[in-house]
């Protein structure tokens, strides 16, 4: 195979050459990905009135603080509800990364009676939509005395059937049995090595699988918006949701809470996206 | 040394630690003690049984009562509410619309993300670091942020998207009111979301191709794009496969688009972008009705199965084994 790569070095392969075509239809993408993020900043900073010229305003106008303190007047309680988000999306990161990593490995590495069997069970339940059970689970929360509390958001969430198969896939095919056989024979333990050796090989892929629930917890919005009441409870979705109701349609003000409220993951988007990228492909190849 | 080594590799079940006998996980560690799995899977086993399966359980057998929520008693009612959900017109309509809005979106995804997958496979596209990095963007957005900007772009006279239809010479087209018209405005939002991370997943496959598959069609005189029909298609089956199966399970549970731009659970004036999830809210947490709204739920449980096992005939199907 090398000689056909070595036969002719300099020429490329005419399927691999990119067009101009092609670099513009990333460049219509990307302006397509960033074009919404944008218009929020154009409407909040510049207002109603200035949006509904024809042709519109295209660049950011000077009233984005005012909006910002129209958002925090129609919700005082709009920071209180950006550090809820945040609290309870690491809380459920980590509680996912933990039992999943923990599953994923008995899955993966160990044998044990009815082992096939709950693999499959997983499965299936990944297929099962989560709606279904969206009614009696709001009735355990109030059994539980959970409702208008982010326990009712943390607790539902803190395993998930998608993060023990994710993780299952990863150890399978990250983690050579002859490294973990090797150290069992020298006398390591199922624990030792599932603590020394598995979770350093693994911890990129933890670390993604982290990233991916903590935003599913930030996003998430039927759910917080059922089952909390009181604005001090509220998550930075409902706390928008909020701005959304309480008054007819002010889009800068709609904006400018929306803008506020995405604004944290795309600061962390700047310094993970890459990660996420490697998680989202890696995941691919083995589903 | 390395010769024992790789034969024990290669056939596990005769591994010298184990005697041989049925595996129940052919790709464990043998000399690692199996019954550890218990307590390793105890935890994940013992919550989601508790917090996913019993609501499942108790969501289904809800389907054959009339709970009254304020006197907290249960009737039981057999299959009354699923003859109900028969003949009820919402019920239809939702399923049309979700249907209807499921296709507008998924066709388009599919080809936009293959479409720019295939760009993205060239190893001599410039930054592609960056392009790959940007089309994961919009699917880390919360959907209701980015239903308020789909929303206010889609207004009747002031969103750009009018603007544009006026500029053209058209007349301004009242999106939230029409029945398409809101189809193609929910499926823009899940295309937009969806796009780029599917593109992703494509590229992922793509690059998992032998080279020499290309090279050897190269020889053969294919161009461009011969070998991409026949290269890189046939090669995409089982993730064309698994795209649309999760794609399925995503479409078919749409409600977070069409409830935030009409503001209500009812999708609409005339119910005209109502989806079947939004209606089973709409029946739980606005009519207070759990057993038909539970019916509503294993309703949508099996047109999800049913639709994913005719996506999956059909795709093999298409794509041919040879």
């Amino acid at each position: 195979m090398a000689t056909t790569i070595l036969a002719n070095p300099n020429k490329k392969p005419k399927w691999q050459k990119v067009s101009i075509f092609g670099y513009t239809a990333l460049g219509l993408t990307t302006f397509l990905s960033i074009f919404p993020f944008y218009w929020m900043f154009i409407v909040a900073s510049n207002g109603n009135e200035e949006i509904s010229k024809i042709p519109p305003t295209l660049v950011p106008g000077p009233r984005f603080f005012t909006v910002v303190d129209h958002v925090y007047e129609a919700l005082p309680q709009f920071n209180q509800a950006l550090l809820n988000s945040f609290y309870v999306g690491v809380i459920i990161a980590l509680a996912q990364v933990f039992f999943s990593a923990f599953a994923g490995f008995a899955f993966a590495k160990l044998n044990f009676r009815g082992q096939r069997y709950m693999v499959l069970f997983v499965v299936f339940t990944m297929m099962l939509p989560s709606q279904l059970g969206i009614i009696a689970l709001f009735q355990q929360m109030s059994w539980l005395n959970l409702i208008d509390t982010l326990g009712a958001l943390i607790v539902p969430a803190l395993v998930t059937a998608f993060g023990v198969f994710w993780m299952r896939q990863v150890i399978d095919a990250q983690v050579p049995n002859e490294l973990l056989e090797a150290a069992s024979i020298d006398g390591a333990g199922v624990f030792r090595v599932y603590w020394s050796l598995v979770l350093p090989i693994i911890a990129q892929s933890a670390f993604v699988l982290g990233l991916f629930s903590f935003l599913a917890s930030w996003n998430d919005f039927l759910w917080p918006l059922l089952v909390l009441n009181t604005p001090e409870n509220f998550t930075a979705q409902v706390a928008v949701n909020q701005l959304k109701s309480s008054y007819a349609i002010d889009y800068a003000l709609n904006m400018g809470g929306a803008f506020l409220s995405s604004l944290p993951l795309l600061i962390l988007f700047v310094f993970v996206g890459r990660r996420l990228v490697r998680g989202v492909m890696d995941g691919a190849v083995k589903g | 040394m390395s010769q024992s080594t790789l034969d024990r590799r290669k056939s596990k079940p005769t591994s010298p630690w184990k005697p041989a006998k049925k595996l129940n996980n052919p790709n464990a560690v043998p000399s690692l003690n199996g019954r550890w799995g218990y307590l390793f899977t105890a935890p994940f086993f013992i919550m989601f049984v508790i917090f996913g399966l019993l609501p499942i359980v108790f969501s289904v057998v809800l389907a054959f009562f009339e709970p009254d929520v304020l006197a907290g008693t249960y009737t039981p009612v057999g299959l009354a509410n699923f003859t109900e959900l028969f003949a009820d017109d919402r019920f239809w309509n939702a399923l049309v619309n979700t249907i209807d809005i499921w296709l507008l979106s998924t066709i388009p995804m599919l080809i936009l993300s293959i479409g720019l997958a295939a760009i993205l496979h060239s190893p001599y596209l410039r930054g592609s670091t960056f392009w790959r990095t940007i089309l994961l963007v919009p699917n880390i957005t919360s959907v209701l942020a980015i239903a308020i900007v789909f929303g206010q772009l889609f207004g009747r006279d002031f969103g750009m998207v009018n603007m544009v239809i006026g500029a053209l010479g058209f007349e301004h087209v009242d999106f939230v009111q029409g029945t398409t018209s809101s189809h193609i405005a929910i499926a823009s939002m899940i295309v937009w979301r969806w796009t780029g991370y599917n593109a992703l997943i494509f590229l992922a496959a793509m690059l998992a191709v032998p080279n020499e598959l290309y090279e050897s069609a190269s020889l053969d005189g294919a161009g461009k794009w011969k070998q991409f029909i026949y290269v890189t298609l046939p090669s995409l089956r089982n993730t064309i496969t698994f795209v649309l199966i999760v794609g399925t399970i995503g479409g078919l549970q749409v409600f977070a688009e069409p409830l935030i731009l009409g503001g209500s659970y009812n999708g609409g004036d005339s119910g005209q972008f109502s989806t079947l999830t939004l209606f089973l809210f709409e029946q739980a947490f606005v009519a207070y009705r759990w057993g038909y709204a539970a019916a509503i739920g294993i309703s949508i449980t099996l047109i999800v199965m049913i639709v994913s096992a005719i996506n999956f005939f059909i795709t093999r199907r298409i794509s041919g084994d040879k």
